[in-house]
């Protein structure tokens, strides 16, 4: 008898006499069956060297580094902006000192949506969710005493991604630096907003030629720099599954490498710089097989789909972050903990970096206080509990190495269904993700709510004393606005006006042909052109999208 | 027969994160309220004069941006100057503080659903508001 059918049939003896299929029934996150015990019999059909193999190397199932946290953990940052640039430069310079590795820039929502903060729809939302920037003075600011060449800056921003990386080069550019050194991520990811988020600002089209504008942009002149983060998170935290998230993000990563492989530009010159964001939740093994799955599934991509050559091409890199959605405002101080989890889930994953939500997420932006708390979350994570010392800790497991291979089937049947469809852009305009997204969102508000999905303090063990913990929360600071709107009418006064219309008009010519626009851009940008004239005028090119209305 | 509730569902301001705006919405329409949803993006002018346009009974905000005071006050404005004003009232859900709840009920704002609301509350506001007229 071969050694797997002679473990098969003492594996039935065990479960018979130990009546094993009369236990209670558990299932994953995914509604699928979970089976008590896995056992190599699962993994009968799982070629090691094909489908696990080595971290660092081809499939890359098992991390993308070959020492994976041995050099260095992973970076750890907390996304951080509000108020002023003054406000935001501050904070910043706070949590650098307490260890954060580079910054994370939360920008407002009117920057988000390329409206300057004097915009009568922008007054509400100026310096809430992030900082205001209006023009490349606010950059200056933001970023005093923080050179360039020396701080790695991440920019979560899209719909005027081009136009903050403008802004981004062009301070580089007015401190001296080399754009070769300049290091940093814009997430430059459109399609996301138009599936889930809602930052949208052009049509699909044109928007799309920006993200590819930028890609080869940076793949020219700004080597170190990536050029597009792929935001799987906006998607998860609008209700998708684990597997939507990676299936609908890797179906917008194609869609955005099409589009620059169909420009000219080789695949193995900038697939380097892609990089991902995914949401973690809270169901550890679940969600740290997702993350061996969508190296393997993107991996094949690569390699299979684009042909690239070089390994480097072909990795997953992310940034894993405990999605906000899964903190709750009952016993605030529970999101510690749940965060905690997901932090150990990201790291089983593999992740190469945390942006990580402080414990106040449900309420308000975080204080001192909270995100330094998110922050030593990670750290003693790192540095406290071993998790890091070796590679892909759960290799080889049964049960984590059936649900990769699992998984992975599943995130290929989505990219497959998009293929079908014509593509992620043919998919966004037929409103597929967003009413796959919303359903889903739906089913887990209702298990919630039938406490099928357990949510502690919530729907079990729920406390009903009436006490509450006090908290303190980040307070806005409504003199900002002021300050914000004298600070542009300052600028919009003493700048060379003529020189701001002549860039203006120049660029809305470019914007009409096919020319790379952030050129253009960078010499707009310098004239102190704000972000609200800069899209204005390419709205006037462009238009403005129309969305589906669908609940 | 009962006469429907009808709800306008709104998202007004910049804020695009629509989860919970959708999901409510699902559940005003599985309790059997006729439920128009206006999209991303609105201005409390444009709400109100499509609230008037749909003759909803219930104006419902989702504000996830912190900007909940300034634009209940707004849209409670705009309400104001509209003759449908008393046959229209206003609801808002979103990562609204407690501290905030008294001084949006001040501005005349009937009901807060602050986080952690339970599914299902802004049905139950809703049917025990209207329960005189529509059972």
């Amino acid at each position: 008898m071969k050694p797997i059918d002679e473990i098969k049939t003492e594996l039935k003896k065990w479960e018979e006499k130990n009546k094993v299929s009369e236990l209670p029934a558990a299932e994953s996150d995914l509604g699928h069956p979970l089976e008590v015990l896995y056992t190599p019999v699962n993994l009968a059909q799982t070629e090691y060297l094909e489908k696990i193999g080595f971290p660092g190397a081809y499939p890359f199932t098992r991390g993308i580094y070959p020492g994976m946290y041995r050099i260095r953990p992973w970076a750890m940052r907390l996304y951080s902006g509000f108020g002023t640039a003054e406000d935001t430069n501050k904070r910043w310079k706070f949590l650098l000192k307490t260890g954060n590795n580079g910054v994370a820039c939360a920008f407002d929502l009117p920057t988000q949506m390329g409206l300057d903060s004097d915009h009568p729809e922008a007054e509400d939302e100026v310096g809430r969710v992030g900082v205001a920037i209006d023009t490349i003075r606010d950059l200056e600011i933001l970023f005093e005493g923080l050179p360039l060449d020396q701080i790695v800056s991440s920019f979560n921003i899209n719909a005027p991604g081009a136009i903050i990386l403008a802004m981004y080069a062009a301070l580089g550019q007015k401190q001296g630096i080399d754009p070769e050194k300049l290091n940093g991520t814009l997430s430059n990811d459109i399609l996301c907003e138009y599936v889930s988020r809602g930052l949208w600002v052009f049509p699909v089209q044109p928007a799309l030629r920006l993200t590819t504008d930028v890609v080869e942009y940076c793949t020219k002149s700004m080597p170190r720099f990536y050029p597009f983060n792929i935001r799987g998170i906006i998607m998860r935290e609008a209700g998708a599954s684990m597997v939507q998230e990676a299936g609908f993000a890797f179906a917008n990563a194609i869609a955005y490498i099409d589009d620059a492989v169909n420009r000219g530009l080789d695949i193995d010159a900038f697939a380097p710089r892609i990089s991902f964001f995914f949401a973690t939740g809270t169901q550890i093994f679940e969600e740290a097989a997702r993350y061996r799955a969508a190296r393997r599934v993107w991996a094949r991509v690569m390699k299979e789909r684009f042909g690239a050559q070089k390994p480097s091409s072909m990795l997953f890199k992310f940034t894993g972050t405990v999605g906000g959605s899964y903190y709750r405002a009952q016993e605030p101080e529970n999101n510690l903990i749940r965060g905690a989890y997901g932090v150990l889930a990201n790291v089983l994953g593999g992740t190469q970096g945390m942006l990580h939500p402080a414990m106040d997420e449900p309420f308000a932006i975080p204080t001192e206080e909270t995100a330094k708390l998110a922050l030593r979350t990670q750290q003693i994570c790192a540095y406290e509990t071993g998790v890091a010392k070796v590679a892909d800790p759960l290799g080889g497991s049964y049960y984590i190495e059936a649900l990769t291979d699992q998984l992975v089937d599943e995130i290929e049947k989505v990219i497959k269904t998009i293929d079908g469809m014509g593509g992620a852009v043919a998919a966004i305009e037929k409103g597929y993700m967003q009413q796959r997204i919303a359903d889903e969102a739906h089913r887990m508000a209702m298990d919630e709510k039938a406490g099928k999905r357990v949510v502690v303090g919530v729907n079990k063990f729920v406390d009903k004393s009436g006490k509450k913990r006090k908290m303190s929360f980040h307070k806005f600071n409504y003199q900002m606005l002021t300050r914000q709107k004298k600070r542009l009418a300052k600028i919009r006064k003493e700048r060379d006006n003529d020189a701001v219309r002549k860039a203006l008009a120049r660029l809305a010519d470019e914007a009409k042909g096919r020319n790379n626009l952030v050129p253009p851009l960078i010499e707009t940008v310098k004239t102190y052109a704000s972000i609200g004239e800069i899209m204005g005028a390419l709205k006037e090119v462009f238009g403005t999208f129309r969305e589906p209305l669908n609940i | 027969m009962a006469r429907k509730i009808r709800v306008l569902m709104a998202k007004p301001g910049l804020d695009g994160h629509d989860r919970g705006a959708k999901v409510i919405a699902r559940t005003f329409r599985d309790a059997g309220f006729e439920v128009i949803y206006t999209g991303l993006h609105q201005t409390p002018e444009r709400i109100v004069s499509a609230a008037i346009q749909e003759s909803v009974d219930v104006i419902a905000l989702s504000i996830l941006s912190g900007a909940h005071l300034s634009i209940c006050k707004k849209t409670m404005a705009a309400l104001k100057e509209t003759k449908a004003s008393s046959d229209i009232i206003l609801i808002v859900g979103g990562t609204i503080t407690e501290a905030d709840i008294p001084k949006l009920k001040a501005m005349g704002v009937a009901e807060v659903f602050p986080p952690g609301s339970p599914i299902e509350a802004g049905v139950e506001y809703l049917k025990t508001f209207f329960k005189d007229e529509t059972s």
